[in-house]
């Protein structure tokens, strides 16, 4: 655990070193793989009334998560070439967070026209996917390589922080993924699980906001 | 066949090496791995029967008595015949779900003028019901190879109606969750005519039982419940309200000629009905917002 948070060789006291820094950036992005999954398993049963729960709907939904995932990937790195900060990556968070709202508010009226358009349940479900988790999905995605970006001083450590940070995100997946299907289904109505998937990202990205302005303003 | 020849003789020793009951030759006749499952054909004891299962043959969905192929083997499918009393004279009929195809089979033969409408998802039950149960669908024997809940909401949108509706969609392992949801029912009950007429067959053990009666209790208010010990439970419901018993008797005996080649009769069908509420009227109701049916069934 002690190498997550090993300061680099550049300087003892800037802020960018600090554990409380490093573990917000590390606890983003795994909160954000957790976010991931467990709104992957959701909309499975989001569509099912529409669409039934086959192979091919799975197929939907996986593909335009990928899909998603791969976009969020690119414009994260590319995001990350500018003035990165902690502040940004919780604001990517944040930005999540508010992009999957529609999915609580919305998902019902807009399957329901979706259903009365595509007659085939396949492209009736992959428009579903697309519209509704494609934005939050991809922008989840920014979050990955945007923490790389906040985490690595120089080129040489590059590839130790990148696997880092694919461990800290990608266990935070299965996490999403199991605690979703295991417990959350069993206690809890989707809309629900929802909320409080948003409230966590909302809560984190301010905390990390917050702390990122008072970490910046004392900066010589 | 060479793959099936060596299942033969798995069987056949797993089968020697049970001490009770005295093995009996059974005989694979068919296997088949679809989309959505394994599919074994066997012959055993005089008997063709269906199963699904992976490990072991508890979850047979349709056997045939290899002599007298229209005489019904499970209790359930002779349960499901109660709707016959509610109403005994049905001319449109869906069934969700297709097996073996012996409840469909069993009712185009009762019916000689009714358009039986069947919807299965997996085509390869579908080739296997024809192949091996003589399941022989028709202008008027419809099967529309797609997922029930979507079929449910389009015929609802398109206008068709039916007086009768058997829901068999389920087995012992597996429940497509989005088929036992508040949601789901009332989609099926827009489907019913002014005198309509469900049976739904569901679980009688674990707690998914009192899941599933409240919910749908919820939609559709009272019902007949039939019940065999430790196996399936038959869910009956009209949509004017449910008829006495009185009135039950007398349809059973309008019906009891037609019956006959099934095997039954009123005598063994009659004093399953009931209408005890016998479940916890506190269990929370499914919906498509809180459908853990499959683990509901599993841990409880």
């Amino acid at each position: 655990m002690a190498a997550l948070f090993t300061a680099s060789a550049v300087g003892p006291n800037r802020f960018e070193d600090s554990i409380l820094y490093r573990l917000f950036v590390f606890l983003i992005a795994g909160w954000s793989g957790f976010w991931v999954m467990a709104i992957e398993l959701l909309s499975g049963r989001i569509l099912a009334p529409n669409f039934g729960n086959s192979i091919y709907v799975w197929g939907g939904v996986i593909a335009v998560f990928m899909l998603a995932l791969s976009v969020g990937y690119l414009l994260g790195g590319r995001w990350s070439l500018r003035h990165p900060s902690l502040n940004r990556l919780a604001s990517i968070l944040l930005a999540g967070a508010v992009a999957a709202t529609p999915v609580i508010f919305l998902a019902d009226p807009l399957l329901d026209w979706l259903f009365d358009r595509i007659q085939d349940p396949r492209y009736g479900s992959l428009a579903s996917a697309t519209l509704l988790f494609f934005i939050p999905t991809a922008i989840a995605g920014m979050v990955s390589p945007y923490a790389v970006r906040l985490l690595v001083n120089e080129s040489q450590q590059s590839g130790h922080y990148a696997g880092l940070l694919y461990f800290v995100s990608t266990f935070g997946s299965a996490a999403g993924t199991l605690l979703t299907s295991f417990y959350l289904v069993l206690y809890f109505e989707i809309d629900r699980i929802l909320i409080g998937l948003v409230g966590i990202s909302l809560i984190l990205g301010l905390l990390a906001l917050f702390f990122g302005n008072s970490g910046n303003a004392p900066k010589q | 066949m060479r793959q099936s020849n060596r299942l033969n003789t798995l069987l056949a020793l797993f089968a020697s090496f049970a001490a009770t009951p005295p093995a009996i030759a059974m005989t694979v006749v068919h296997t088949e791995k679809s989309l959505y499952r394994n599919i074994v054909v066997y012959e055993e004891d005089g008997q063709r029967c269906l199963s699904f299962s992976r490990r072991n043959r508890t979850a047979r969905q349709s056997c045939q008595f290899l002599d007298h192929p229209d005489q019904f083997y499970f209790a359930y499918t002779k349960m499901m015949m109660g709707a016959l009393y509610l109403n005994p004279n049905p001319r449109k009929i869906l069934v969700i779900g297709l097996g073996g195809g012996v409840l469909p089979t069993a009712l185009a033969k009762m019916f000689p003028d009714a358009k039986i409408d069947i919807v299965e998802i997996d085509p390869a039950v579908v080739k296997v019901a024809r192949q091996f149960f003589g399941f022989n669908p028709n202008q008027r024997v419809q099967v529309f190879e797609e997922d029930g809940r979507v079929f449910v909401k389009r015929a609802g949108q398109s206008g068709r109606r039916y007086d009768l509706i058997l829901l068999d969609a389920f087995d012992h392992e597996y429940i497509p969750e989005h088929l036992l949801t508040q949601e789901f029912l009332f989609e099926v009950k827009t489907l019913l005519t002014t005198d309509g007429v469900l049976a739904a067959n569901t679980f009688s053990s674990s707690r998914l039982y009192h899941h599933e009666s409240t919910t749908y209790q919820a939609v559709f208010g009272s019902f007949y419940n039939l019940r065999v010990k430790l196996k399936n439970r038959i869910i009956l419901i009209k949509m004017d309200g449910l008829p006495t018993l009185d009135a039950i008797h007398r349809n059973a005996a309008s019906v009891e000629e037609k019956l006959k080649p099934l095997g039954f009769g009123g005598d063994w069908l009659m004093p399953l009905f009931s209408t005890e509420r016998d479940w916890d009227p506190n269990a929370r109701v499914l919906t498509d917002q809180y459908s853990p049916s499959n683990l509901l069934n599993a841990l409880f």
